[in-house]
């Protein structure tokens, strides 16, 4: 019986074992989202300290996002869409590590190929966005017509690297259902570990969207 | 509880975590829709950010079910981070006021983006 709470804790990191009783790829993955925490933290506090130290006024997102289909502009309606596709390849993924454990290879690959797809829509949008902002407003990372100059650097680092680990979300899962579905884990004793391990990278993606979201859109 | 076959959970939990992520992104959403300002806005955006947060983790990402190890050698780290902006906020109100008084206060004339 192995030991709970902070015995379990002295237990794990002491005994002649490994500390974390999971597969070693689990592990590195949960340390490298660590380590990628940091990484959009930095960005997300520069980001707060260019907003406190401008004395120009910040363009208001709300204004700026807003888009119109025919009447009025509906504000930061491609970003609400945007949060809920994610929101639903969260879940969509979530689904396809549940059919991995269970071994159901069809069920798995396509729950993964919606969550690849939907990811791959995240991205077109965004890509939308950045034509939107560059093109009509005249928005770059020195300047803009808005406000505060520090906007578009801002945006740009933001979402461009959180675009950047969607594209490669999207690439990865890809590779691991192609596997699921063309027997490559059959081969390998049947271990569908890897799908839980990509689906905790894409969760990952998600949730610093809704720092993103939080602190650049809504703020 | 985590084991040697992974984290293996009924579909209902999963179900109901995604319908509560919709219905808190809707909400947060509607913060900015219905125009809400000041403290109430930044409070109602940060609630919704930490329980959307709090939930990805917890259950789509199973920690809920790790042990306790992972969990303080995961979650405690990123805990320097607060840290990190009580600093930065300091040293964003130093410069914003170091240049009211050496540049004085903008003279920035916004133009209105525009619609398409």
């Amino acid at each position: 019986m192995e030991p709970s709470g902070t015995q379990g804790v002295v237990s794990d990191f002491s005994r002649d074992k490994q500390v974390f009783g999971m597969p070693w790829g689990k592990a590195m993955m949960w340390i490298f989202l660590l380590s990628d925490t940091f990484i959009f933290s930095c960005f997300l506090v520069s980001y707060m300290t260019v907003r406190i130290g401008t004395t120009d006024p910040w363009p208001v997102p709300s204004e700026v996002f807003a888009l119109s289909f025919g009447g009025d502009p509906i504000p930061l309606i491609l970003i609400a869409i945007m949060t809920f596709i994610l929101i639903t390849s969260s879940g969509t993924m979530a689904m396809a590590v549940n059919m991995g454990y269970r071994k159901d290879r069809n069920k798995t690959f396509w729950l993964m190929a919606a969550t690849a797809l939907l990811g791959a829509s995240f991205v077109g949008m965004q890509a939308f966005e950045w034509t939107k902002l560059i093109v009509d407003e005249g928005v770059r990372p020195w300047s803009n017509p808005m406000g505060a100059a520090q906007f578009g650097a801002s945006f740009f680092m933001i979402t461009g690297f959180h675009g950047l680990h969607v594209s490669a979300g999207v690439i990865y899962l890809m590779v691991v259902a192609a596997r699921v579905r063309n027997g490559f884990y059959e081969k390998r004793g049947g271990n569908y570990e890897i799908v839980e391990i990509a689906g905790l990278y894409w969760h990952f993606v998600d949730l610093v969207w809704v720092f993103i979201f939080a602190f650049f859109y809504l703020w | 509880m985590a084991s040697e076959e992974g984290q293996q959970h009924p579909l209902s939990v999963y179900f109901w975590i995604w319908g509560l992520l919709f219905v808190l992104s809707f909400f947060s959403y509607m913060v900015d829709y219905m125009n809400l300002q000041g403290t109430l806005r930044w409070t109602l955006i940060l609630v919704f950010m930490f329980l959307k947060a709090g939930f990805i983790i917890a259950i789509f990402m199973h920690m809920q079910w790790e042990r306790l190890a992972l969990k303080l050698a995961i979650l405690g780290p990123p805990a320097a981070i607060l840290v990190l902006i009580w600093l930065m906020a300091l040293e964003g109100n130093y410069v914003e006021e170091t240049r009211v008084e050496y540049y004085g206060e903008s003279t920035f004339e916004p133009q209105a983006p525009p619609h398409h």
